[in-house]
């Protein structure tokens, strides 16, 4: 039977070459949108190269103050992550790196711009970066200031060219580097670790011992598991409330230690609500709403396409097809639309993300189609294929058969 | 083998109310061959619609071997027409999408048989009605007597005990009808099949065993 409902599809898909080249258009296009944007959402905030570690991840990356008259939002100083994060007792590990900052660096008397991260040693304990040669620097290498730096593939053959660059100088903001340790590109869109040079926070220029509640860094928690969430969340509070102003221009202070949904959220929202569900319902609702009117299009679509088969409706129920069975029937037709629309949508989508990669529309941005979003892929097709479908082919399987032949009246 | 207890069937919209059939009392025998004659608008089709369950009168009993369907749903109603009764329609209502073959199928789908058995019974039956060398030909491809001859192989591939055929010479010209009716008439002497067929030639209702008239719904001797 199905062979015959798969035989029959195809042939009333080569029927109407125009409503199946909409539908197919409709369906593969919108998935093609949908998986372009789930690659570069996955992108930017899957567990993907370095921060494979990103679900048991937690962030500190701005804060509140305020005073009487004053207050401040902003990213944080060292000298508060130091004292008040790095203290935690509930994190498996902690770590401080600073934000980008753009530096000058000279290769052969040519100026080149750079992006230089300051991280302490843990960094690269919580990171997951592939080591092309050497090492990372350690808690010594900070601990002494040690000039010392890791950089990047790119960063080693502008530098270097085909030679390795272990043990060479590199020259950043008129600061002398020895590269101990060269990594893997990371994606640009990964803004946590993306650098083109990382060295030990020591050789910042401020003084980070002073006591500084605002500056450029910023935190991050590895935890246990993800169920220690809440409890470092619970501890992160009680130290803030331990926090010592230095004047009177400030008396409170707030701030989380968030996942990155959530440090998205008290962007968009401020401290007061850590409304992370808002946004994730924002999302889903977005992705359901542009999921949904080309589903009612193909619904319509449907109506239209199945009208004009109620004498073969007739026909079927005359000798024997129960409404159940056409249902079915018109839901596997449906189906085969969809995953032909689907493949086609997946094809389209490989050869967008191998354009964006290939003009690097972003820099070292390896957009990829993994097995989540595939699967992903899929289901939204079998969900056009039957929202798309049940409607239409339940209306027409409520008729008697007598009415289906005589074209559909009563 | 069909027996129809006090039918009445009532059309209505929301400004008219229109009687199709009124008080019909009628039994058919296995093995019968009955024609249901009258004028335009005066029910036969919408009579052979309740006999073989396509259609639901407004009121009383429809019994099939004694069942009575009345309250029987879609699922139950869709298998006593898949086994017991084949249906022969005027406009043939084949599916152009499908090849003869496919067509013969269609009331095997909806058994438990595997794709060799639906395709041997199929063969079998076009070559009863003589469509042997058809049988990968799309309906469009057929004359209105070969399209015919394919219903009626459609009608019997399940080996129904009734076959309802709604003016099935309708549409074809005498020779072809005289075809078809001879086919009919063989099915009737041979396998016994009960047929209860509708039409407007009294040349092909004075073959079968029984003629019922019926004249603005109500049935007249």
């Amino acid at each position: 039977m199905l062979k015959n409902y798969i035989k029959l599809a195809f042939k009333v898909l080569l029927r109407h070459k125009f409503f199946t080249f909409a539908s197919l258009f409709g369906i593969s296009f919108t998935l093609m949108i949908l998986l372009v944007v789930t690659s570069v959402f996955d992108h930017i905030l899957g567990p993907t190269y370095p921060e494979t570690r990103l679900r048991r991840t937690l962030y500190v990356m701005d804060l509140e103050i305020k005073g009487p008259e004053i207050t401040k939002r902003g990213s944080v100083g060292y000298y508060f992550l130091n004292k008040y994060v790095k203290s935690l007792k509930t994190p498996e590990k902690v770590a401080i790196t600073s934000f980008m900052n753009r530096m000058i660096s000279y290769n052969d008397q040519q100026k080149l711009k750079i992006i230089m991260k300051f991280t302490d040693s843990v960094f690269w304990e919580i990171m997951d970066f592939n080591f092309i040669d050497g090492k990372p620097y350690n808690n010594e290498d900070v601990s002494n200031v040690n000039p010392v730096a890791v950089i990047n593939e790119t960063t080693s053959e502008k530098f270097f060219g085909e030679e390795s660059a272990l043990g060479k100088f590199i020259e950043v903001d008129w600061k002398k580097y020895k590269v101990i340790g060269v990594v893997e590109d990371v994606p640009i869109l990964r803004l946590l670790p993306y650098s083109d040079v990382w060295v030990p926070v020591t050789h910042t220029k401020e003084d980070i011992t002073s006591y500084t509640m605002e500056g450029d860094y910023q935190a991050l928690i590895l935890a246990h598991t993800r169920s220690d969430f809440k409890k470092i969340k619970q501890e992160f509070k009680k130290h803030l409330d331990q926090v010592e102003f230095l004047d009177d221009q400030f008396d409170s202070i707030k701030g989380g230690a968030d996942t990155f949904l959530e440090s998205i959220s008290r962007e968009m929202f401020g401290f007061d609500d850590s409304q992370v569900y808002l946004i994730i319902g924002i999302m889903i609702s977005l992705m359901i709403l542009f999921m949904i009117l080309p589903a009612l299009n193909l619904v319509n679509i449907n109506i239209n396409r199945i009208m004009e088969r109620y004498s073969e409706i007739g026909v079927r129920k005359s000798f024997g097809a129960s409404s159940i069975t056409l249902v079915g029937q018109f839901i596997v037709e449906n189906i085969i639309l969809t995953l032909i629309g689907g493949g086609i949508g997946l094809i389209l989508t490989i050869i967008v993300l191998s354009i964006l990669n290939n003009v690097e529309v972003i820099p070292l941005a390896n957009f990829t189609l993994n097995y989540r979003i595939f699967v992903f892929a899929i289901l939204i097709s079998i969900f056009f294929g039957i929202f798309s479908g049940v409607y239409p082919a339940f209306k027409m399987s409520r008729l008697q058969p007598v009415d289906a032949l005589r074209g559909g009246q009563r | 083998m069909i027996k129809l207890n006090v039918v009445d069937k009532v059309y209505r919209t929301d400004t008219i109310e229109t009687t199709a059939l009124k008080n019909i009392n009628l039994q058919v025998e296995k093995g019968e061959f009955l024609s249901i004659m009258g004028p335009s608008g005066c029910g036969k089709s919408t009579l052979l619609n309740i006999m073989g369950l396509l259609d639901k009168p407004s009121s009383g009993k429809v019994k099939i071997e004694e069942l009575e369907v009345g309250t029987f749903g879609d699922r139950k109603l869709a298998k006593i027409r898949n086994r017991k009764i084949g249906f022969v329609f005027q406009s043939f209502h084949l599916i152009n999408d499908l090849s003869v073959l496919d067509n013969v199928e269609i009331p095997l789908l909806y058994r438990r048989l595997s794709g060799k058995e639906r395709k041997g019974r199929a063969l079998e039956v076009l070559e009863k009605v003589g469509l042997s060398a058809r049988v990968k030909h799309f309906p469009r491809q057929l004359s209105g007597g070969q399209c015919q001859r394919v219903a009626i192989a459609r009608a019997i591939v399940g080996n129904p005990e009734i076959i309802l055929a709604d003016e099935p010479t309708g549409n074809l010209d005498s020779v072809m009808g005289a075809e078809i009716m001879d086919i009919l008439m063989k099915l009737n002497k041979e396998a016994n099949t009960t047929i209860v067929m509708v039409t407007h030639d009294i040349h092909l209702a004075e073959q079968t065993q029984r003629i019922i008239r019926l004249f603005d719904g109500s049935q007249v001797m």
